[in-house]
Order: C-alpha cells, then structure tokens, then sequence
C-alpha cells in the first residue's frame, strides 16, 4: 500500500514505541478511520461475512414461513407471519419412511451415541497418551506411528473388515458397534493431542511423583489429571461436533430405528415420497446444526484452539 | 523411564505393564484395524466377491470393470475437478481473508466467528442448506429472476454439466473459515521485523506477501493443502446430502461409489476394488509429502 510508505515517513521516529504492540503486517497505528485501504479491507471482510451469513439467515426465515409464503415469495425476504408449526412438525411428526414420530428419534439417537462414544473416546486416548508420554516401551513409537498413519486411510477402506468383526461378536448394528467404530477413529487425532500434551508438561514433575512412589494410575488420576483440564476440554470440543456430525459410521453401523440425526435428517429432506415441505426442511435441518453450533458459540477461543490441533495430525 | 523396577523381573514383557495396558486398544486398534483391516481389504479387492467375501482370486479383473464403469470414470473426474478447484480457492479465499483479518482491525473476532461457524456444521447440514438456496424454483435463480433478469438462470444441482460446482459452493462455504484459521495462525508466526523491513526498503504490501511471506509460511502452506487433499478423497456426505449424485450420476464421487457397492449393490469386489483405488489416491498425495517433511528426518524425530 502506497499510504504505509508515506505514514512509515512521517512515524519512523516512534517505531521503537510499536515494538510491544501486537504482531501483524499493519502500518504504525495512528491513521485516519476512513482511508482507502480500510474501505477496502472492511468492505471486503463485510462481503465476505454476509456470503457465511446468508445460508444460516435463509435456514432462519425459511423455517418460520408457511408453505404458501414459500411458494410465493423469494427465499431471502423476511416472513410476514412468523409460524412455529415446521419446528414442531420438524420436530415431532416428519416422516421418515414409515416411521413419522419426527426428528426428535433422531435427536436422542445421537445423544446416546455421542455421550458415551465422547467419554470412552477420551478415556482410552487420554491414558493411551500419557502412556506414550511417561512410559514408553519397546515398541510404543511404532504402534503410534502406524496409529497416525492409520488417521490418514480413507474410512471406505476399514469399513467392511470392521462391519465383519463386529458381526463375528454380534454388535453389529447396535449402538454399542457404533461406539467402537467412534472411539477407534478418534483415536489417532485425541491420542496425539493428549500425547503431545503430556510431553510438554515439565518432567520434573513426573519424576518427583516417581520417587515418591507413585505409580502408573496414582501420577495419571492424581497430577496429570487436574493439570489438563483445558486439553479435555478441547478433546471433547472436537469429540463432541465430530461425532454428532458424522453420517457415514452412522449409516453403515446402525438399523433404521437407531439412525442419528444426522441420518434421520438426510432422509426426511431427501425422501423422494409427498409433497416437498421446504420449512420443515429447513427447521429440521437447524435443528441438526443447533447441538454443534451451540458447542461453537459457547466454546470460542477453544474451538478454534480445537480445530487447530486436530489440523496438525500428520 | 523405560520399565517399572519390579524385584525379580519374571519377564519382559512384563515389565512396564501398566502402560502396556493401557496401550492395548491403541495396539489393537492400530495393527487390527488400521494396518489389518486395509491388507484384507486390498487383498480381497482381487476376488470375485458378491455378496459376501470369498477368496476367489480373479487376479485384477474388478479394476478393469472398475474402470470401463462410467459411473466409476465421472465420480474420478468428478474428485478431480472439485479437488483442484476446491484446493485452489480455499487456499486463495482462505489466505486473503487472512490477510484481511491480520491488519489489526476492529471486530476481529466478530468475523474470525462468522467464516469459522459454517465449519461446525455437518456436510449433511451444508448440503440440504444449499441445496435449497440453488433450488431453481425458490432459490437464487428465481430471486434473480423475479428482479427483472428473467433469463437469467443459474442451476447447478440440475445441471449435469456443472453440478459438481453447485457442491463446490457448498463445500467452500464450509470449510475456507478452517483454512483462514490456520492461515491466520501461520501469520502471526512472522516475525513483526519482516515487515518493517520491507517497509524501510519501500516494499508495496502485495509484494512482501508474495515473495517474502508466503515463502516463509511454506510449512503451514503444505500442512493445509494436506488437510483439505486427505479431506476431498473422503467427501461422501456432501454429495449425498445435496444432490445424491444425480442428476443421473453426474456428481458422483468415489466415497459414494465404493459405499453403494459395499452396502446396497452387493457387489462388494468392486467396493474393495474402488476403495483401494482411494487408498492409492491418497498414498499419491501423502507419501511425497510425509517423504518431504519426514525423510531423512530421523534427527529432528
């Protein structure tokens, strides 16, 4: 930007003042509000967030329209008078196949698979990770690289020697199969998170528990655990909206009546039968995004610390 | 730290225990699921299995019918062209937002919630989103339309020649918010004194970021395109939720065919077959790329 150049004249002599100040590309910090390049940059970032913005706003207006509005109107004006009646249906009375008792089947589906797939996940990859961290043995590097790699295989490819083993012990199609299915693939991401945790947590520490006598379980429950309270709740962060918003384990791993939401969701919008009902629809789909996007809007800085950490597996 | 001190030491194995326990669903995992369960799937991908697996070797006869499918050739086309696009739109759309977010301005966390939120949200959630904003009927089409424009017209999801990008709309809203996340991240990794260098030296900002910037955020760069390539060869529940392939089978992808072999065809070779061709998609992708960053780096492991 030419501006930068001229104002980085007139400022030179306060860079050292700058110094402290937050890292960033940006010029010296006193400059008029309204400049070209702000236009440009606000401007730009105001396009970019109404474009993010529309779909949930769509989602919104069209669930509290009634059909005849719809069929009249365009999608992005505002209703003229506001009906609950889609979420309700939406809720309680949609229709999936035979079945018409709503999403809300699907909505409890999903809370008892996510509940324990979460907790179990974390769990095992929680120990999984501090054993890799504090006790290494011959052989734990290898497993855990393979681990890793494994993140990277597509699911297609493990999905049907799973689907066998899991018949071989007569869980298939239970909820109970769904939950292995859930903790073996979050396994690579959380037992990296917690690995790379524990090591950096100081050493000393450890040591000192060791020489007092502390063992394997007494150091986990009794110093890691209260020290990485943050980390859990990362892990259960990406846990938590990972496994809600799965759709192909659920489809694959479970009957018709134990569908999650996510499954439920996809056949109602997408059932080739009836009359197409677009606010239910779209009351039905916000209803599915609502459990994530709450899990969002609550968590903030975490989710985005979440999400980078479940960025660098590899 | 290698072993619990026990007296005596009956054996090894024994040694360390503990932990070796509490590994066992890793190990199981890793070597029964992972390693085990993709050497039979390959392996099985060179049987005449229908509807249950047989060890019927007909050497590579399911990837030759895989192959002649032209349902098989547009899903690889299909991954090819929303691979490519969806790969060089995120990382430009992504690195410019970046840069936007990091001039120090106001409301960052404001937008940063904004582009990211869609990311918390389930492709299912994001096709049926899209899916009703592209509906020719009520969708965008027809708001453009109803203003005047009437031949205007806009209809990716019915349009077999460009339905792949109708999902790639959707997949962008999706997931550029991650991308500029971790491009944000890379960003604030460079040094301050970078950029008042260049502008002592009278650098215009563009340049600084092309041939300066860039260059130095190359590992966050690779890390990214990493991300989102292992995450293209997977996309499965976009392409389901939005357009179910159709129309016809146009937007078909892999994940979708090896899915509909495997479950509702019963032809489950040809799944094998096709999710080993995935498999060697993504090896494609990842070998180089762990070979870069890995090879020969046994003295930073």
């Amino acid at each position: 930007m030419a501006d930068n150049i001229a104002l980085k004249a007139v400022n030179d002599g306060d860079t050292s003042l700058q110094k402290g100040a937050v890292s960033g590309p940006a010029g010296p910090k006193p400059r008029p509000v309204v400049s070209a390049r702000n236009i440009i940059v606000y401007g730009t970032l105001f396009v970019a967030a109404v474009y993010y913005l529309i779909p949930l706003y769509v989602m919104v207006v069209t669930s509290l329209k009634g059909m005849p509005e719809i069929r009249l109107g365009n999608i992005f004006a505002p209703p003229m008078e506001i009906t609950f009646e889609p979420w309700v249906k939406a809720w309680a009375t949609a229709c999936t196949g035979l079945n018409c008792d709503g999403l809300s089947r699907g909505f409890w589906n999903s809370v008892r698979i996510t509940v324990p797939s979460v907790i179990v996940s974390i769990a095992i990859a929680s120990v999984n990770g501090y054993a890799l961290a504090n006790w290494r043995f011959k052989g734990s590097e290898f497993f855990f690289s393979v681990l890793i790699i494994g993140a990277f295989i597509p699911y297609q490819v493990m999905i049907y020697p799973i689907v066998i083993i899991l018949r071989e012990i007569g869980i298939y199609g239970s909820l109970t199969g769904l939950i292995i299915v859930h903790s073996i693939f979050g396994m690579p991401i959380l037992t990296l998170l917690f690995r790379n945790y524990f090591v950096s947590l100081p050493e000393e520490l450890f040591k000192a528990a060791r020489v007092d006598g502390a063992g394997f379980w007494q150091i986990f429950l009794q110093i890691m655990l209260p020290m990485s309270l943050p980390i859990f709740v990362v892990a259960m962060i990406l846990q938590v909206t990972g496994i809600w918003n799965d759709f192909l384990f659920g489809v694959v791993f479970t009957r018709p009546d134990t569908y999650p939401m996510t499954v439920q969701l996809n056949n109602i919008v997408n059932s080739v039968q009836g009359v197409k009902e677009y606010n239910v629809n779209m009351a039905a789909t916000i209803l599915t995004g609502l459990v994530p996007l709450v899990v969002y809007f609550v968590s903030g800085r975490l989710f985005v610390r979440g999400i980078a950490a479940g960025a660098v597996k590899g | 730290m290698t072993g619990q001190a026990k007296a005596g030491r009956p054996f090894k194995l024994f040694r360390n225990l503990n932990s070796k326990i509490a590994s066992i669903p890793m190990i199981l995992t890793a070597m029964v699921i992972f390693l085990g369960g993709t050497v039979w799937t390959v392996v099985y991908s060179f049987t005449n299995s229908k509807l249950l697996p047989r060890l019927n070797f007909v050497g590579i006869e399911q990837y030759q019918r895989l192959w002649a499918a032209p349902r098989w050739v547009v899903s690889i086309e299909n991954l090819a062209i929303y691979g490519i696009l969806s790969l060089i739109f995120s990382l430009v759309i992504g690195f410019m937002l970046a840069a936007l977010m990091d001039q120090k301005i106001r409301f960052e966390n404001t937008f940063r919630t904004i582009f990211l939120y869609p990311f918390a949200l389930s492709f299912i959630v994001t096709g049926l989103v899209w899916q009703w904003i592209l509906n020719p009927e009520f969708g965008v089409q027809a708001v453009v339309r109803s203003l005047g424009w009437t031949s205007f017209s806009f209809d990716p999801l019915y349009t077999s020649e460009i339905v792949i990008y109708g999902v790639l709309i959707a997949a962008l809203w999706q997931g550029t918010g991650l991308v500029m996340c971790l491009m944000l991240a890379g960003l604030r990794g460079i040094d301050e004194d970078i950029w008042k260098a260049s502008r002592v030296d009278g650098i215009p900002m563009w340049r600084t970021y092309l041939f300066v910037v860039i260059p130095m955020m190359r590992p966050v760069f690779i890390t990214t395109l990493v991300i989102i390539a292992s995450g293209i060869v997977k996309v499965y529940d976009l392409v389901v939720a939005q357009t179910s392939g159709g129309p016809g089978i146009s937007s078909e992808v892999p994940a979708k065919y090896v899915y509909d072999y495997m479950f509702q065809a019963q032809n489950l070779g040809q799944g094998f077959a096709a999710s080993t061709m995935m498999l060697v998609t993504v090896a494609i992708i990842i070998v180089p790329w762990a070979y870069l960053e890995f090879g020969g780096g046994r003295k930073r492991g």
